[in-house]
């Protein structure tokens, strides 16, 4: 208002308007997000841009900001003189087993409770639902000696066992079956469809968008875990992506144009899944919580 | 004839359903409850996972209270935690209500904000590591080539808490982001408008209109983030490994170390500060649903 005081000849409405298009060609709202978004990725892009740096150049100060060349040094020192290839075939192996299995048996768990009414189904319910609280430095110790004492231990299958099926996944898939129409379902039952038919032929394939989603979220906390295969794993040829790298930073000597490499290559595959999935993911995250 | 037919059926479902659930539940019960009744256990022997266990009694439980390093553990954990849930919930509902206004490049700010979500812990501690490095790290070149005087960071007791914290938001903050957005699309613009109109102030529909449809929201988030900041091991393991001197030890990190890091494998004792670490959880996750049910009704 104290734009029109000032006192132009043009008409007031004229002069409420104009300023403030000649302030700010954009929203004022990307003086605060630019700069945010801006913090969230630069450091990722500084991951990749020191990557194909030359030892040299990383240790210069101050730090080259461009590197002079597409120098592939850091990741041929991965590739050649680490475990780090090996590593990498073992995170595949044991995530992807893992999201095929709890694709399965979560859509199967999640259709029971969402759709069939068996006797305890409620009770059973809650008490896995319960077990989200439950930390997992409780089960941890256990669940070491247990599969230590079925020899599972420094072993990828001791990796994928525990995951096999998550109680997330679950709920995830449940939270969408609830959400179905009976009348396909009702339909095929009266053609003669078994409940394993119904399940199988029906609904499964209506819910691609949730197991897609189930997918990205399982590979994502598969690929990225450390925990357990540090845990479970003493061998080094049976590191994970994830194991590997953080054995790099106990090295006397850290090459950060080898390490950047690797922290590349294990990031690179979670950045593909993610693009792919990014609709299913953001729609199943949110759906979740509202059911 | 229709009530056998009712019976058969219900007979079939049964079998249907505890057939459908029963890889899962076995899984969960063999993997998850049968650990959480031995770690019980364990937590009353001496157990070293070498020499045969024995029981001690209450003597793990007892020697809780003197265990200063556990202490240290307990209160960098809790300070981590105060200093991250609630900026977690403001800085994502702040993004969130920002990004829901009528602005260009929404969908480039989106997937700006989740990537740092879905790098690993490991990735994420080794950039930091890196980045944050006293004598080579891109960000002191950056104080030093404003003037300021390099800092010491993850290498310094006093600044690494507040750097682990800092790093932990930057990648945890786009789960809030994008629970949120979606949250806010129930917000429906005729209410705010009709709100405008009757004069309530930007503070006053955030307050009356905003806020009580996020709530079921900021419930969930408050319980996972308490959840997921209480029980903080992998990025403390890529970066820090609790130190320097115990400085970003949680409690998680103390288990690990106690159990699985050092020479001596304390199970028995680890297990006694994992079901204390366990009763926490639950006591703070029971405080806040009960503070939301008092606040907003029974809406969940």
């Amino acid at each position: 208002m104290s734009d029109v005081a000032v006192g132009s000849s043009r008409p007031a409405a004229a002069t409420l308007k104009a300023p403030r298009r000649r302030r700010l060609p954009f929203s004022a709202w990307h003086l605060v997000l630019m700069p945010m978004a801006l913090m969230m990725v630069l450091p990722l892009v500084w991951m990749i841009d020191t990557s194909f740096m030359t030892a040299a150049e990383i240790n210069r100060y101050p730090p080259a900001l461009i590197p002079g060349g597409f120098s592939l040094a850091g990741y041929r020192e991965v590739l050649q003189n680490s475990d780090y290839p090996r590593w990498f075939v073992n995170s595949v192996i044991v995530s992807g087993i893992v999201v095929l299995s709890q694709l399965l048996l979560c859509s199967m768990a999640g259709y029971a409770f969402a759709r069939v009414r068996f006797v305890g189904r409620r009770v059973v319910l809650i008490a896995l639902l319960a077990t989200l609280v439950v930390p997992f430095q409780v089960t941890v110790i256990p669940l070491f000696i247990l599969l230590h004492d079925v020899g599972l231990i420094d072993n990828l299958a001791g990796l994928i066992v525990p995951y096999l099926t998550t109680v997330f996944g679950v709920f995830l898939l449940r939270q969408f079956f609830i959400n179905l129409p009976v009348e396909m379902e009702e339909a095929a039952r009266i053609d003669g469809c078994s409940q394993w038919g119904v399940f199988w032929k029906v609904m499964l394939p209506l819910s691609k968008p949730a197991l897609a989603a189930l997918a990205v979220i399982t590979f994502l906390d598969s690929w990225n875990n450390l925990t357990w295969p540090l845990i479970a794993i003493t061998n080094s040829h049976s590191y994970t992506v994830q194991v590997g790298l953080t054995s790099f930073q106990s090295q006397h000597h850290v090459e950060w144009a080898a390490v950047n490499a690797a922290d590349v290559m294990t990031t690179v595959p979670v950045f593909i899944v993610f693009i792919i999935g990014q609709k299913y993911f953001v729609q199943a995250l949110s759906g979740a919580i509202k059911g | 004839m229709a009530r056998r037919g009712r019976r058969r059926r219900r007979r079939a479902e049964n079998i249907a359903g505890w057939g459908f659930a029963s890889p899962t539940v076995l899984l969960v019960l063999v993997l998850t409850f049968v650990p959480m009744g031995w770690a019980f256990v364990l937590s009353f022997q001496h157990n070293d996972l070498i020499s045969p266990p024995h029981s001690v009694g209450l003597a793990n439980y007892k020697a809780l209270p003197n265990d200063s390093e556990l202490r240290q553990a307990i209160s960098n954990t809790v300070y981590f935690t105060l200093a991250v849930v609630p900026l977690e919930l403001i800085l994502g509902l702040g993004v969130a209500i920002m990004l829901n206004q009528r602005i260009r490049l929404k969908s480039f700010y989106r997937t700006c904000f989740l990537v740092p979500f879905i790098a690993s812990a490991a990735a994420e501690g080794i950039l930091f590591t890196f980045i944050f490095d006293p004598n080579f790290g891109a960000v002191n070149s950056l104080l030093h080539g404003m003037g300021f005087t390099r800092q010491g960071f993850l290498e310094n007791p006093d600044q690494a808490l507040y750097v682990m914290a800092a790093v932990y938001l930057w990648g945890y903050i786009g789960l809030n982001i994008v629970i949120y957005s979606a949250a806010l699309q129930d917000v429906s613009a005729e209410v705010l408008e009709a709100a405008a109109i009757d004069g309530a102030g930007a503070w006053a529909r955030f307050r009356h209109v905003i806020l009580p449809t996020v709530a079921p929201q900021t419930v969930f988030l408050a319980i996972w983030g308490l959840i997921d900041s209480l029980q903080l091991f992998d990025l403390i393991y890529a970066t820090t490994k609790g130190g320097p001197l115990h400085a970003t030890e949680t409690v998680a990190y103390y288990i690990y170390d106690l159990v699985f890091g050092g020479v001596f494998f304390a199970a028995g004792y680890g297990a006694a500060v994992s079901v204390g670490l366990f009763g926490f959880t639950l006591i703070v996750v029971v405080l806040v649903s009960v503070l939301e049910r008092r606040t907003y009704g029974a809406q969940l």
